[in-house]
């Protein structure tokens, strides 16, 4: 039952450039992304389950359509930037980073351990292709900020991807970014947050309201896009927006489900910082139409 | 080893405006050079890169947690960024800034923390910096200077360009006597010895090397031989120098001007008790906050004189005597 992925495949995934993959290639590839992120849950035993489901149909369009990067060569002076200010969600993070060949797949079965690179918070000291470390919320978006500047004086073509949670929108430090990003009309900044509504401790909206979102972006000067976050065609029209638009930054509105396609962890935010327990992580598995014996063997041999 | 004697007239000299010339000597060398301000332009005195290199100076307003990260992403991209603010603010306010994304990441960001210390006077306790040296070295991948005047200043600014890695600076925001020239020995990480002795030496950093050189003087009166250091690197410490200084001299005092919990004092202590025990006095403020005043008057009040520097050497010579 062991799974051998094609070599053609393999390089295919791995190509430098954007991908520009189609709909339904994206979407096979989200499969695979979240049998990733449940194994490797499984493996472990530790880390966040909700959010790196939530994030893992629009992380697959980022990195095999949107980005232009060479992750065979990590620090290529041509790549786009991406940066998860959501550090927590390194399970997708790194899930995303093996299957587009930054590094092997069988490093994702040391996820949060001793012996591996696979920090629990994303690590530039360990992990190659991380450039910035995060972890701490609210720092992720000045981050991309400071990238963005850089290229707007040195008048580099790069784009600058930064992905944000909804419960992270509570930061002050966020809204001095969004207000540098707009003030220095940096529209080579596209943020994405998953607004899957949910935080630790409960509903954003009962633990800190953030709402009328989109309309706090408007008002600080931002190009808002909402979209579908686990509709594909939805989120590749999203991109194509914000690539398009000109003269201020954009932040996509990804609409998700925390938990999303387990039908357990869907919408609970119960399942926002722990793993599943081997019984539930097989279920999950064959929700996804794999099992852990069969994901962990094609993780283990790549 | 560069012996300094001062003169009966010393010149005043703002530590902070050795930053500002430096930076813009740096921008003319270096184009990777950019400097990011939180509405302080004159008084962290980037304004002279400012007038310079518009291009490459970003006014980031009042927002330190986001000049930080911000600072994090154009190193991230090649550059070489000072960013720059008063100190309380640096070394606080973007303290989880500076730990998470600009020094687990080892990012080459240079923070230039203005009006460090008692000295900046009448402003009070919020605008007195007085922790900067025990965050900042807590901190993995961070290194830190205190650099004692105008031209320390100007070398230290240099050296932290050079320097691959995030680096603090801390200056004050008075006149402060010039007690180095222009072609005083400075090396990024070592001590430097500016008056010889063998009965004890004064470590200190900062504003109280000044205190310390007139310590030696009236200790000298007293037939006490004083050696002076200026140890303007509190990390990476000249681990080296302070403990030949220890096995020669047999007592230490340190001065700064800054709390004692953890700072220069608590760092020259950490090498003295591991490698060669003497006894010790640390010339500090006493784990209290400041306040409003004369920066004089409270450098009288806070202990941090010359007189302080020689009441803590009588104390450390009869332990040294007793032994």
């Amino acid at each position: 039952m062991t799974i051998q992925i094609p070599p053609a495949e393999l390089e295919a995934a791995h190509r430098p450039g954007r991908l520009l993959w189609t709909a339904d290639r994206l979407e096979a590839k989200a499969l695979e992304v979240r049998r990733d992120i449940i194994t490797i849950l499984a493996k472990s035993q530790t880390g966040h389950s909700g959010g790196p489901l939530s994030c893992a149909d629009f992380g697959t369009v980022l990195f095999f359509h949107e980005l232009n990067i060479d992750t065979s060569n990590p620090k290529w002076p041509e790549r786009d930037y991406w940066h998860f200010s959501i550090g927590h969600v390194t399970p997708v993070i790194y899930a995303l980073m093996a299957e587009r060949g930054y590094f092997p797949l069988r490093d994702l079965m040391k996820f949060r351990a001793f012996d591996g690179h696979c920090q629990g918070h994303p690590s530039a000291h360990d992990t190659p292709g991380i450039e910035v470390s995060s972890g701490s919320l609210g720092q992720g978006l000045s981050v991309c900020c400071g990238v963005a500047k850089a290229a707007q004086i040195d008048k580099h073509p790069r784009r600058v991807y930064c992905v944000m949670g909804d419960g992270e929108q509570q930061e002050g430090q966020i809204w001095e970014a969004a207000m540098f990003a707009a003030h220095y009309k940096l529209d080579n900044v596209c943020a994405i947050i998953d607004y899957n509504r949910k935080q630790i401790d409960g509903d954003v909206q009962a633990i800190m309201g953030i709402a009328p979102l989109a309309d706090k972006w408007r008002s600080f000067g931002w190009n808002v896009i909402e979209c579908k976050g686990h509709d594909v065609p939805d989120v590749l029209r999203a991109f194509a927006e914000a690539r398009a638009h000109k003269g201020s930054p954009s932040v996509l509105l990804a609409h998700t489900v925390m938990g999303q396609n387990i039908s357990y962890m869907a919408d609970d935010y119960k399942w926002h910082g722990k793993p599943p327990k081997m019984p539930e992580a097989e279920q999950a598995l064959q929700e996804l139409g794999t099992s852990y014996a069969e994901w962990s063997e094609r993780l283990l041999n790549h | 080893m560069s012996t300094i004697t001062l003169p009966e007239k010393v010149e005043m000299k703002k530590t902070r405006e050795g930053f500002g010339r430096a930076l813009v000597d740096l921008g003319e060398q270096d184009p990777r050079i950019v400097v990011l301000v939180g509405d302080l332009s004159e008084s962290t005195m980037v304004h002279f890169f400012a007038e310079k290199f518009p291009d490459r100076f970003i006014q980031v307003g009042i927002a330190e947690q986001n000049m930080a990260c911000v600072a994090a992403g154009l190193a991230a991209m090649g550059k070489i960024p000072f960013f720059s603010t008063y100190g309380a603010f640096a070394s606080c306010r973007s303290a989880d800034q500076i730990r998470v994304s600009i020094a687990y990441t080892n990012l080459n960001v240079k923070i230039g923390g203005a009006h460090g210390g008692i000295s900046v006077g009448p402003d009070g306790a919020t605008h007195q910096a007085m922790e900067e040296i025990s965050i900042m070295r807590a901190i993995p991948n961070m290194s830190m200077v205190v650099p004692c005047d105008y031209w320390e200043t100007y070398k230290a600014t240099i050296a932290a360009a050079k320097h691959q890695g995030p680096v603090y600076l801390r200056f004050g925001r008075e006149d402060v006597p010039v007690v180095t020239t222009k072609d005083t020995p400075f090396t990024f990480g070592k001590g430097e010895v500016f008056a010889d002795g063998s009965d004890l030496t004064i470590i200190a950093c900062g504003v109280m090397v000044y205190e310390a050189l007139r310590a030696h003087e009236e200790l000298a009166q007293k037939g006490i031989s004083a050696r002076v250091v200026d140890l303007h690197t509190p990390k990476p410490i000249d681990r080296e120098l302070i403990i030949r200084c220890a096995r020669e001299t047999g007592a230490v005092v340190t001065a700064e001007e800054h709390q004692v919990n953890g700072g220069l004092g608590g760092a020259v202590a950490e090498v003295i008790v591991q490698n060669h025990p003497v006894p010790m006095e640390l010339v500090a403020v006493h784990d209290r906050f400041g306040q409003s005043g004369k920066p004089s008057e409270l450098m009288d009040a806070f202990g941090l004189r010359a007189k302080d520097i020689v009441a803590a050497a009588d104390k450390v010579l009869a332990r040294k005597r007793a032994r």
